[in-house]
């Protein structure tokens, strides 16, 4: 418990995550307002349209989770922790839990905030969350922004510099798990198994909310939406647990 | 106390530090010398457990700091004071520390007032100079209030107040029963800090013991002696043993002797002297002759 | 000093530290690795052709753009471009022969790229239509190099306004990965700012006129034609070159 207390004292005691929540709800948010005032009937208002900039404040968080890693590592305050914690692994363990819990509430406000905000715009859109899928779509954000939190703390802890550590999560998520599916006939059987493709899976599965074109290809996926979060939580956390092993064998 | 058992540290094929053994004692400030790149803040990183010894082992009263239960009230450390958050103040920085170790939060300010940075507390850290700097450091080795301290090269930079502040410092603490090793690559430094003395170079020990008695034993003892009737006495000073070297000036240099001897012998013999004075080799050639073959990287001078 | 100098100085700057080579090597063996596997997977429902060698481009422009950042961040980050501006003090030129040494190098990379897919591709499939034999074709493959150190341009600007690492390199990637591609989303007008987004322009250069599998080739709603598009994309990134030799010039060092 202590410890929990220690690294919340951290992060909150440096500027760079308070910029990155900042800018995580506000830009999500109002590109949820953007959206909802330019639905019409051609493209109607819904629970899965006003979710579909969440993935941009998801990217953020990833950030601001390896950032509270390196940057201990790059100005050697994680000397100072290993000095106060020799058990690096129970500290390690803490700076992660506090970093998903305030990635998940993260997620939770940018979620709410966008369906909040939209039903605000466009009182008379069916933005009722009335089906297990809908609320899949708008509440699960809070726990996939808090899993990738853990894979990108794990990606910080294993490569130790902020360059490197947010151009590895960026190209990936962004640019890699897509661009595999270019590959003709077998780049879509791996892509049924990279990690945020089954968080996407998992906000998504059974919506049919999206704009055609506008969403990710839809994939055959091994799992349903709850095996699939399963999956990229394994991912994370096999992740992390390579990572703290790592940590505790280096020298600090 | 800490120990130092047969610690070693690789680096491929490169030996940091190469089977030190020592101990440090409580109730004295131990030097801990050596030129750049001897090993020395590789020795006190293993000693912390940062890294890890490639064999032997480092024992702070008796146990290995991983053992340690809240370390920071056992051992406080400062070896490098830039590490620190540069957006975050200086109280903020010195309250996750005191929290991490069960500490109550009155201490921070407690340490605060003893280096002096209560008026900046709140400011960032990264405006600090580093005189200030160093001050935080020494704020976080003594938050636990602990009985082993440990210093890595604290006056490194600092302006001569700095210097003296951390000096009288370092010695109050000793003087408290605690025990305080503190590394310098500056013998002149610990000649006026520490009273005990472990001195490496290349990683290997080469001297341990009390800093008098390294002064004794490494600054070579010497006799300027001028007089008209040189060729005279240099042959009896030889007949005597001692080592009498002609200076370019027309002195000798004896070694050996001490001013009173042959002072003796020259009144025994008759011979006029201008000048009987007992010269003192300087610290930092007795280190330089100690440590010379084991500096790491040799600057040539004068070619 | 004079221009030959400083683009020396920038050179051995570059060359001398690690990061670039890492960059290039990875932008150059995953992009054309990438192709490999692409090709080696093509039959006749999704057959081989100049542009789907191409297809894993963008990834090294990824990449390259990181690398020119880093050119610029981590002088700011080790202080070393007091240094630089201690030696040449008016500023705009050696971060002008900073710029044109990272372009110069993105593009040969960028051709190495462009040209290592087309060619591995060659080699896996021979019997491939791999022919270079109409303009956009070319235009595909050699336009690579251009697209590259434009993006260059831009990471270096954007390295100096923000000065720090990973900001820059947040900001470069989420950018062009993300915000280009969610824009999108809104409808209506969303598709309406996309044709003016650069990477869309860079993109049509590239693309337009070849159509395969992986991409309509289409563009048929960009405001410009081909080079009309490249036209404007390095507009808006020597724009922001502009904006941030004149922010260097004027802030403290």
């Amino acid at each position: 418990m202590t410890l929990l207390a220690v690294e919340r004292i951290k992060l909150f005691s440096t500027r760079s995550p308070w910029w990155c929540m900042a800018l995580a709800v506000t830009l999500t948010v109002g590109m949820a307002a953007l959206i909802a005032a330019n639905t019409n009937d051609e493209f109607p208002l819904s629970v899965g349209v006003s979710q579909s900039f969440s993935n941009f404040g998801m990217i953020v968080i990833m950030v601001m989770a390896a950032l509270a890693v390196t940057t201990e590592y790059r100005f050697g305050t994680i000397r100072a922790t290993f000095l106060a914690v020799p058990g690096r692994v129970q500290a390690l363990i803490a700076k992660t839990v506090v970093v998903a819990v305030l990635a998940g509430v993260i997620g939770e406000v940018v979620a709410f905030g966008s369906w909040g905000i939209s039903t605000l715009i466009k009182p008379n859109a069916d933005m009722a969350i009335n089906s297990s899928v809908e609320w899949r779509n708008v509440a699960g954000t809070g726990l996939v922004f808090a899993l990738s939190a853990v894979l990108a703390v794990a990606v910080g802890t294993l490569v130790r510099q902020t360059a490197g550590a947010v151009a590895i999560l960026l190209v990936y998520a962004l640019l890699v798990e897509s661009l595999i599916g270019l590959i003709p006939k077998i780049g879509v059987n791996i892509q049924e198994w990279m990690p945020f493709m089954h968080a996407n899976n998992f906000l998504t599965a059974d919506s049919a909310a999206l704009p055609e074109g506008a969403g990710p290809p839809r994939l055959d996926f091994p799992f349903g939406p709850w095996g699939s979060l399963a999956y990229f939580a394994a991912i994370s956390v096999g992740l992390l647990v390579v990572a703290l092993a790592v940590a505790k064998k280096r020298d600090a | 106390m800490i120990e130092a058992i047969g610690l070693t540290k690789r680096y491929g094929t490169t030996v940091a530090v190469d089977d030190l053994s020592f101990t440090i004692a409580p109730g004295r400030v131990t030097g801990f010398l050596g030129p750049n790149g001897a090993g020395k803040s590789t020795t006190m990183r293993m000693i912390l457990g940062l890294d890890r010894p490639t064999s032997g082992k480092a024992l702070i009263d008796g146990k290995s700091y991983a053992q340690l239960d809240r370390p920071l009230r056992t051992v406080g450390a400062l070896l490098d004071a830039k590490w620190v958050h540069p957006n975050r103040s200086a109280k903020a920085h010195l309250q996750w520390l005191a929290k991490s170790n069960g500490l109550p939060d009155r201490r921070v300010g407690e340490v605060l007032d003893m280096v002096g940075l209560t008026a900046v507390a709140k400011r960032r850290a990264g405006g600090f100079s580093l005189g200030m700097s160093q001050r935080l450091g020494i704020a976080g080795a003594l938050l636990g209030d602990p009985q082993v301290l440990l210093f890595d090269e604290p006056v490194n930079g600092l302006d001569p107040e700095g210097i003296l502040w951390i000096r009288q410092f370092m010695q109050s603490l000793a003087a408290e029963g605690r025990t305080v090793l503190v590394s310098s690559h500056l013998l002149s430094e610990m000649a006026v800090t520490a009273q005990d003395l472990v001195v490496i170079g290349k990683g290997k020990i080469i001297s341990q013991g009390s800093t008098t008695e390294f002064i004794e034993k490494a600054t070579e003892n010497s006799v300027l002696v001028r007089s008209p009737h040189l060729s005279k006495l240099g042959p009896l000073l030889v007949d005597k043993g001692y080592t009498v070297r002609n200076d370019d000036d027309g002195a000798l240099t004896v070694v050996g002797a001490t001013s009173d001897q042959i002072g003796d012998i020259a009144g025994a013999n008759g011979v006029v002297l201008h000048e009987l004075s007992p010269q003192r080799g300087s610290l930092e050639q007795a280190f330089m002759q100690l440590t010379g073959d084991s500096v790491e990287y040799h600057a040539e001078i004068g070619k | 000093m004079d221009q030959v100098t400083l683009l020396a100085v920038e050179r051995i700057k570059l060359f001398s530290t690690r990061s670039p080579w890492w960059c290039m090597a990875l932008a150059m063996v995953i992009t054309i690795g990438m192709a490999a596997v692409i090709a080696a997977n093509t039959d006749e429902r999704f057959p081989l052709s100049v542009p789907v060698s191409q297809g894993f481009t963008n990834f090294g422009m990824v990449v390259i753009m990181v690398m020119a950042a880093l050119a610029v961040t981590t002088e700011y980050r080790f202080g070393t471009i007091r240094s630089t501006f201690l030696a040449a003090p008016d500023r705009v030129r050696p971060l002008l022969a900073k710029t044109t040494v990272v372009a110069l190098l993105s593009a040969l990379v960028g051709e190495v790229i462009a040209f290592g897919s087309w060619g591995i591709g060659r080699l896996i499939k021979p019997d491939a239509d791999m022919a270079l034999n109409s303009a956009a074709e070319w235009r595909n493959v050699a336009g690579t190099g251009l697209v590259f150190a434009f993006a260059a341009v831009l990471a270096v600007a954007v390295g100096i306004l923000v000065r720090q690492t990973a900001a820059a390199v947040a900001i470069l990637l989420v950018y062009t990965m993300l915000l280009e591609n969610l824009i999108g989303i809104i409808p209506t007008i969303g598709p309406k700012i996309q044709r003016w987004l650069i990477g869309r322009n860079s993109d049509h250069f590239l693309t337009a006129g070849n159509e395969s599998f992986i991409s309509e080739g289409g563009g048929a709603d960009q405001p410009f034609g081909p080079w009309g598009s490249l036209a404007y994309y390095a507009a808006v990134c020597v724009g922001f070159l502009v904006v941030a030799l004149v922010v260097a010039k004027r802030r403290d060092a």
